[in-house]
């Protein structure tokens, strides 16, 4: 679906400061691709190149990131550079950013935030249909019908954010770009949202890229692995094999560091023999 | 519930602001150095008409019946208050005697209101269009050269710029008349081509000015705002420069200014009032004037308390609207 | 040229130039002057500009120019001792309310907004109309204070109010330091910048209400200021005889000082809203 081909991306109109160095990965149709990393190592970097959003001065220096997508009505393949993927935003991909709480416009209600923006495919039905069909949509993350008539500060930090990835998901698009989806979630609700978005994904069959700098939750859902470090990729495969034999020294760190997931994994393993 | 209690605090404020409104009119003509009811007599006098002492004792009464200088202060200040408040009642006025002062006012206030409103509400649509437009490409060329007019039409007072256009559009090139005359019969259009055509000079020496204003600092304000994440959200997900503007931006930056307005009103109606007197213009600013050239001081107290109050009560209803329609503050 | 009037410092240099401009015509020139230009037929009536009268003569008898610097000094003046002792008072008691909270908090919150609320041109109006049809320039001066101080308050009891909250404040306060000298030390050079573009801008309203009630011949007649000489000019029918540079001088001398005060208050507002975030 999207082919990243070593790509240099970083920052600045004058000097350049590279933020990406050298990736080079494939996004496939119908997975969940986790994105791992520390603070600062270019994962939201990377989601911005992909996506194609160059507002915040980001360039890339040299590579590729190239799409390919199928045209819904014409059935004919789009091919092209993320530069211009622009007529494909909240068609065939949305997006959802990292740090939820200006993300939305404080004026404006957040039913009409959900429905601004959506293809034409998505907003079948009147105005009415719609609604229910949102609020029902929303009810899937806990979030009340109520929600829908509320302006954002009336929500909390957790309901902002789950009302951002309602509104990517809402989309029902191809690939959905999601930067630290569930960070300021509690654990109870942020397994909710996460179980949310992989069963909509696997009903979709459509693409899910994660951001996440915790490993417990990449370990849950994520099918593929990329762990970034620097602006590079330095492993990525399989999830299930990265866990289970980690090559790279940051990621044998990354997952030591995580004594509570060896002991869940073992829990689940006696669960599962007996 | 929140919002009621706010209301009423906001409207005991009110309360009080007029009482402290109408105690500043009260003690200004108690304040001077000079007592006002001499220094009035003392003018008569010097314009040359003779009178017996009689008789100046009599205009002496009536000039001290007029500011309230009777009975001890606590009387005067509620026969005032009284006057002012409960009977909107100034008095017949002295140099259009016997026409009342309010039937006076009222013919004046749909001037000034309509001068006001109708250049404002222009200047504010003009300089928010502008304003959008340039503060979402702040660094192209046009925007530039618009905010440099802008910076140079906002420091110059009404007054001047209402010199200036007179000068040039009544005096060197003879367009517009020199002052004010209005004719034709009530509603026909001759009157409403009239009442434009003479209004037109007063009304652009503030839509300029006011134009000025709101370009400067809606620039500002959208140039800000674009970059704020929720219009950077807008535009992740494929809505039009358009849609951005008129939704996402546009409500964002309308909001502020509504306290701005309240702010404003007051030297707005000041600059409005000197436009007025220059272009004979027969609003709430020439009636003062011909109050104050006439020594017509039932005219006087009764045009000024009028403006104090109606400039008060327009700063605290705008700064009752603005919580009302910020959602922040409307649903806490 | 690109970085025309949107960039800070160059739009603070032009309204420094136009204000230097401004005070050598009203600060040095009057020294100068070879007599009191306020006194009638001391030139021949009714010259037009030339090499001896720069900027003609009035009806009157008036050198113009010099007039004119005489009118320009008086308006700077007022404007100054008007916006120093609004903002002085203004942050003593910004500060005051916005530091002590409580009941002087409110009382002195009540008086800015009152005061706010109310026009203060028309308040004029009535005194000079009542005493005596016109007023003397320290009573104008005085009443504009009155009026102005609320401005810079309200803006310093914001910032007072926040400041309380700081961090720094409190360091500096459980260290031992006293008010006054946190008052002094830390939050004055916050307050700073901002209260100098308000300084400035009072300058512009103080000189602009002054001029408004000399143009309808409510201010001084003692005294030249750049409202009492368009009053002038108008009352002796400059207009009606063509003798535009008599009304134009004043007029444009107001128009170039206040642009300057404005590039300049907004430019300085903008520099220290630059060194706010870059902090
Ligand atoms: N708008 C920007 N302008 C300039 N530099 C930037 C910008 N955004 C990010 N950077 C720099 O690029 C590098 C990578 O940042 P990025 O936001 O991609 O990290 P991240 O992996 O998403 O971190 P986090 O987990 O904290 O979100 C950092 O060094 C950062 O300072
Ligand atoms: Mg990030």
């Amino acid at each position: 679906m999207i082919s990243i081909d070593n790509v240099t991306v970083g920052y600045g109109a004058a000097g350049f400061i590279t933020a990406v160095d050298g990736v080079s990965f494939t996004i496939g149709s119908n997975e969940i691709i986790g994105i791992a990393g520390e603070s600062g190592s270019g994962k939201s970097t990377l989601m911005r190149a992909v996506y194609g959003d160059f507002s915040t001065g980001l360039r890339i220096k040299s590579g590729t990131v190239t799409g390919r997508f199928t045209d819904a009505a014409t059935g004919k393949t789009i091919e092209k550079p993320s530069s211009l993927f622009r007529d494909l935003w909240w068609d065939q991909i949305s997006y959802i950013p990292q740090g939820s709480m200006s993300v939305l416009n404080p004026l404006m209600k957040i039913e009409k935030q959900v429905v601004d923006g959506l293809p034409r495919r998505e907003r079948g039905g009147g105005r009415r249909e719609l609604r229910a069909r949102i609020a029902k949509f929303l009810a899937g993350f806990g979030l009340e019908e109520n929600v829908l008539d509320a302006y954002p500060h009336q929500l909390s930090g957790g309901m902002r954010q789950r009302v951002l990835v309602a509104i990517a998901a809402f989309v029902n698009p191809r690939l959905i770009l999601a930067d630290e989806p569930t960070t300021a979630l509690d654990v109870v609700v942020q397994k909710k949202i996460l179980l949310m978005m992989v069963e909509i994904q696997r009903r979709l069959q459509n693409t899910l890229v994660l951001v996440s700098h915790d490993l417990g939750v990449h370990y849950q859902i994520t099918d593929r692995l990329v762990i970034m470090y620097k602006g590079q990729i330095v492993e990525a495969g399989r999830t299930a094999d990265i866990f289970a034999n980690p090559q790279h020294d940051y990621t044998r760190n990354l997952i030591a560091s995580l004594p509570r997931l060896h002991g869940q994994r073992a829990v689940d393993r006696v669960g599962a023999g007996a | 519930m929140h919002l009621l209690r706010f209301i009423a605090g906001r409207l005991v404020v009110y309360a009080l602001v007029i009482v402290f409104a109408l105690t500043v009119l009260f003690f200004v003509p108690r304040l001077g150095p000079t007592d006002p009811v001499e220094a009035m007599l003392a003018k008569v006098a010097s314009q040359g008409a003779y009178m017996d002492p009689a008789q100046v004792d009599k205009l002496r009464q009536s000039l001290i019946d007029t500011f309230g200088l009777g009975g001890s202060l606590w009387e005067q200040y509620g026969a005032f208050v009284n006057r002012i408040v409960f009977s909107a009642d100034f008095g017949p006025s002295l140099s259009m005697y016997p026409t009342p002062v309010m039937e006076l006012i009222w013919n004046a206030l749909p001037w000034t209101f309509g001068l006001l409103l109708s250049s404002t509400l222009i200047a504010w649509i003009l300089g928010n269009f502008v304003g959008l437009l340039s503060g979402w490409r702040p660094n192209s060329n046009s925007s530039r050269v618009m905010e440099g007019i802008a910076i140079c039409l906002y420091p110059i007072p009404y007054y001047i710029l209402a010199l200036v256009l007179s000068i040039l559009f009544s005096y060197v090139w003879k367009i517009f008349p020199l002052t004010t005359t209005i004719r034709g019969a009530p509603w026909s259009w001759e009157l409403v081509s009239s009442i434009v055509w003479n209004s037109f000079l007063p009304a652009m020496s503030i839509v300029i000015v006011v134009f000025g204003w709101w370009v400067i600092s809606v620039k500002a304000q959208t140039s800000a705002l674009k970059e704020e994440e929720f219009a950077r959200y807008a535009r992740l997900k494929g809505l039009s420069d358009g849609r951005i503007l008129t939704a996402y931006i546009l409500p964002n930056a309308l909001l502020p200014q509504i306290t701005f307005l309240a702010l404003q009103i007051g030297l707005m109606f000041n600059g409005s009032l000197i436009t007025e007197i220059l272009f004979d213009y027969p609003g709430l600013g020439l009636l003062i004037y011909t109050a104050v050239l006439q020594g017509d001081f039932n005219l006087l107290m009764g045009t000024i308390s009028l403006s104090v109050i109606a400039v008060a009560t327009a700063t605290m209803i705008i700064d009752l609207i603005y919580p009302l329609l910020d959602p922040r503050i409307r649903h806490r | 040229m690109r970085s025309f009037f949107t960039h800070a410092p160059f739009r603070l240099y032009l309204g420094l130039l136009l204000l230097a401009v401004c005070i050598v015509v009203g600060g040095i020139l009057p020294w100068l002057a070879p007599g009191d230009p306020l006194v009638w037929y001391s030139a021949p009536r009714n010259q037009n500009p030339s090499g001896a009268y720069w900027l003609g003569t009035t009806s009157l008898g008036q050198d113009v120019f010099w007039l004119l610097t005489y009118a320009l000094r008086n308006s700077i003046i007022l404007g100054l001792i008007v916006a120093g002792l609004s903002t002085v008072i203004g942050v003593f008691l910004g500060l005051a309310a916005g530091y002590a909270g409580g009941w002087l908090d409110r009382v002195l919150s009540f008086f800015m907004d009152a005061l706010l609320c109310i026009p203060t041109l028309p308040i004029l109006i009535l005194m000079a109309a009542l005493f005596g049809g016109q007023l003397a320039l320290p009573i104008v001066g005085l009443l504009l204070v009155v009026f102005n101080w609320p401005y810079p308050a309200r803006q310093v009891r914001a910032v007072a109010l926040t400041m309380r909250e700081r961090e720094f404040i409190n360091v500096a306060w459980f260290s031992g330091e006293s008010s006054s000298r946190i008052l002094i030390r830390h939050i004055f050079p916050y307050i700073a910048g901002w209260s100098a573009a308000n300084f400035i801008n009072t300058v512009l309203v103080g000189i602009s209400t002054e001029s408004a009630l000399a143009v309808i011949g409510l201010s001084s007649a003692q005294q030249a200021t750049l409202g009492t000489m368009i009053y002038w000019a108008i009352n002796y029918q400059a207009l009606l005889g063509g003798k535009y540079v008599w009304i134009g001088s004043p007029v444009v001398a107001i128009v170039l000082l206040f642009i300057g005060l404005f590039l300049v208050s907004s430019g300085l507002s903008m520099q220290s809203a630059a060194k706010r975030m870059s902090v």
